[in-house]
């Protein structure tokens, strides 16, 4: 075959290119916002969590809190949180009737509790399902870097669970908000009552689950510790995927450590800490003092995979079913009429966030994100657990009171394993927002 | 290059070309799988021309992507956001690395080549994994930062005043605007297949033959076949490392879990599924599992339970039950038996099928005989 032919292959295929690539550059120039829904005539939320790895229990509750969310939305079943919310003083924009007069459909994902599989998920619902608004998390790490996909593509994402300082720290952005608490706030609720506990002078062995999660609570931990006169003998990074931790348990024995604390989430917590009563560590006494372990972030789900275990272990959560405010009891009267058991922080958080954003969309009139955003930051809202909430504007983070909880001595069922120690106002656990450095780039 | 080999090209350049016209209707007509297809059908290339050249079953390749994808970041947090620098660098580096796993790997054939080849991929994992934290990032995955250097950009002045900065090429945004990463992808893949073909077709592809069919036969002729795989060794690391380099241009992040033995055997599944030794083979083996992997895992026991709907309820629920068990998160057992089936009955892949195919309907010379220039392996 001549030289020629070469050519005119090279040139027919440059210019089929040329020819299919018009159409779709145009498009994509011409329209307003991402998955605008009143385009495409359907309105879709997605649900990117964690169906299967070690936080995978957190993902699936998180999975039945955003079902529950949508039925509230679109004035199925009996409204839960609806009914209690308030914002910047005014009862919910939300009607009842979806949102914006458009029912609510929703699509969901797995996370895997991989960052690749996660982006990969969300870019799927972005592209091809055509969501307005993403939620999800479980992992820290997976959600900063979805929420970086969010930036990129101007989708809003409401963080699930994520509890590193790094999502509305340094690597906070416009398109990301959360709702949860995070590691500095764990620090600063929990240093006090530590400090009451176990006495200003204790040596703590650290154990972080080695991504941006481990690291930030680590770090804030040992600062607010610091600064009751603790002491840090060691901090030992653990993989995510270790599930026998008996290699790095033995050497806290030897450390003069008297104090374990255990940076660990979901299933690599339920497994240090199993390991660790099983090691009797429990009864160990140090220096003159009974060993303890504190677990900075506690959550119900945990506590329940750990069972006895847990018992007088203290630690910190967002939220707890037993809270008595008329919304926090409102959400688990729905969740439990549907499960049949009650919901989770993670639940909570993700529950709240989809209202959140539903309601501020409504209060905006439009799905466009350059309205939505301006209307959730600095938004104060009420009625949905924890007292009153600030979004504050500079970070996209919530400002709420925390829960300092301790393992129940004499648990009344399998739900019943934390009671509440303390719940530590709002005042005590804000900070300013340059203490994290970052930047939320453009809308 | 014969008039087939042309038309071959010319099929396939075709083929990625329409994939926006043609994918919707198989559910595939979004950015992020049509990358997919393309980066991994790249990839499955690259793999073919070791393997299915000289027979030689490298188990490790994914750590070729890996490195790849940790080059193409690093060079967009040290550099420029443009693609082509990072994609060049993630090919050279996919080979550098090639060459010195292969000057070491290649000593042995067979089983022990494909196991020291796992074996360095394994390492290359724990790695990135958890001991090259700083370089890597760990479980975390590299990602862009807003501290990042960028010289390139500062320095003209493309650097965003806030925010994090999109990949781009020649100042078109990529990893904000997926059709164009998609172009991209599908353009380097047509190219990279030309390059295979041309390799295929080559002096130096019949020499690899003549190393697979017999390679004492080779030595007793005077031939030293080392330098010759390490050639192609190095030229599969650098497919990979592209491979890798690309996907990071279109989502600019880099995990360790790319670099698993699992994807390093995906690779392999790719090949061999869609048929070993042939042009098209591993590229629609690529597309075959890049699409299961997107549809399958996605299910869940609801859309089973919905999708039965219509037979009677108390069959209904326990053959969801068990069609559940191969949806979702066990969509690897699918696969699993998808790939027990074609390696049973049809060696030759889904290649050999399509050849069985037309040969059972007897049209004698149409568009897919073409495809089947080659025998497949074994």
């Amino acid at each position: 075959m001549s030289k020629f032919s070469r050519r005119q292959v090279l040139q027919g295929a440059a210019a089929t290119g040329a020819a299919l690539s018009t159409p779709l550059v145009l498009n994509a120039a011409a329209h307003g916002y991402t998955n605008d829904p009143t385009k495409s005539g359907k309105l879709v939320f997605g649900f990117n969590v964690p169906q299967t790895g070690p936080y995978s229990e957190e993902g699936k509750d998180e999975l039945r809190a955003y079902e529950l969310a949508v039925e509230h939305i679109n004035g199925e079943g009996d409204g839960g949180m609806l009914n209690t919310m308030t914002v910047n003083g005014e009862g919910p924009a939300l009607k009842g009737n979806g949102v914006l007069g458009m029912k609510l459909n929703y699509v969901t994902g797995d996370t895997q509790t991989k960052s690749d599989a996660a982006r990969a998920s969300a870019r799927k619902m972005i592209e091809n399902e055509g969501v307005i608004m993403f939620s999800g998390g479980s992992s820290s790490g997976v959600a900063i870097a979805v929420q970086g996909l969010a930036q990129e593509k101007k989708v809003i994402f409401m963080c699930g669970l994520t509890h590193s300082n790094d999502t509305t720290g340094k690597d906070r952005k416009r398109y990301g908000f959360r709702h949860f608490f995070n590691a500095h706030m764990s620090g600063a609720a929990l240093a006090p009552v530590l400090k009451n506990a176990m006495g200003g002078e204790r040596r703590a062995y650290h154990l972080t689950a080695d991504y941006t999660w481990g690291w930030s609570q680590e770090e804030s931990i040992m600062n607010s510790t610091g600064a009751i006169g603790w002491e840090t003998v060691n901090a030992v990074r653990t993989p995510l995927k270790t599930s026998d931790f008996s290699s790095f348990l033995t050497p806290v024995l030897n450390s003069g450590a008297d104090v374990l604390v255990l940076n660990h989430y979901g299933k690599n917590m339920v497994d240090s800490l199993t390991q660790a009563v099983q090691l009797g560590m429990r009864d160990k006494m140090v220096n003159g003092k009974q060993l303890e372990i504190v677990v900075p972030l506690y959550s119900r789900l945990m506590a329940q995979g750990a069972g006895e275990n847990v018992k007088g272990i203290y630690g910190s959560t967002g939220w707890s079913w037993q809270l008595t405010d008329a919304g926090s009891q409102a959400f688990v009267k729905s969740f439990g009429t549907k499960y049949g058991f009650p919901p989770s922080q993670a639940a909570h958080t993700c529950y709240v966030q989809t209202l959140l954003y539903a309601n501020a969309c409504e209060l905006a009139g439009t799905f466009d994100p350059a309205a939505v955003i301006p209307t959730l930051e600095g938004m104060d809202f009420d009625g949905m657990g924890n007292g009153p909430v600030h979004y504050r504007a500079d970070d996209h983070q919530c400002f709420k009171d925390v829960l300092v909880v301790k393992g129940k001595d004499n648990p009344s069922s399998n739900f019943d394993l934390l009671e509440i120690v303390e719940v530590t106002p709002r005042a005590q656990v804000e900070y300013d927002s340059n203490l994290y450095a970052g930047d939320l780039g453009p809308i | 290059m014969r008039k087939r080999d042309y038309f071959l090209l010319f099929i396939f350049a075709a083929v990625m070309l329409s994939m926006p016209i043609w994918g919707p209707f198989i559910d595939a007509g979004y950015p992020d799988i049509m990358q997919r297809f393309a980066v991994f059908g790249l990839i499955a290339v690259g793999f073919n021309l070791l393997f299915g050249l000289t027979g030689y079953l490298s188990f490790g390749h994914a750590a070729f992507l890996g490195i790849g994808s940790y080059t193409a970041v690093w060079c967009f947090k040290l550099f420029t956001m443009d693609v082509i620098p990072a994609i060049i660098a993630s090919t050279i580096m996919g080979g550098l690395v090639a060459l010195i796993l292969g000057f070491v790997a290649l000593r042995r054939s067979g089983i022990y080549f494909s196991i020291l080849t796992l074996a360095f991929a394994q390492m290359m994992y724990s790695l990135a994994y958890s001991v090259l934290t700083p370089l890597t990032n760990g479980e975390t995955g590299l990602q862009l930062a807003l501290g990042d250097a960028r010289v390139l950009d500062r320095a003209l002045g493309t650097n965003p005043e806030s925010g994090l900065p999109s990949t781009s090429f020649l100042g078109f945004g990529v990893s904000n605007q997926g059709m164009t990463g998609y172009w991209i992808c599908a353009i380097v893949a047509i190219i990279g297949f030309y390059i295979a073909l041309r390799i295929t077709r080559s002096s130096f592809g019949i020499m690899l033959r003549g190393i697979k069919s017999n390679q004492t036969r080779m030595s007793y002729t005077g031939l030293a076949a080392r330098p010759y795989l390490i050639t192609v060794f190095v030229i599969s690391g650098m497919y990979a490392g592209l491979a890798g380099g690309l996907l990071a241009s279109v989502d600019p992040l880099a995990g360790a879990e790319r670099m698993y033995w699992t994807a390093s055997g995906e690779i392999v599944l790719m090949t061999i599924l869609g048929g070993v030794g042939t042009m098209f083979g591993p590229i629609l083996g690529a597309g075959i599992i890049k699409w299961l992997e997107a549809k399958l895992s996605t299910f869940n026991e609801s859309v089973v339970e919905q999708a039965m709907a219509f037979l009677p309820d108390s069959i209904e629920h326990s053959f969801a039950v068990v069609a559940s068990k191969f949806v979702g998160e066990g969509w690897h057992l699918s696969l699993g038996v998808i790939f027990m089936l074609i390696v049973i009955f049809l060696p030759g892949g889904v290649m050999e099928g399509l050849q069985r195919l037309v040969g059972l309907f007897g049209f004698g010379k149409t568009k897919k005989q073409g495809a089947d220039t080659s025998t497949p392996a074994e």
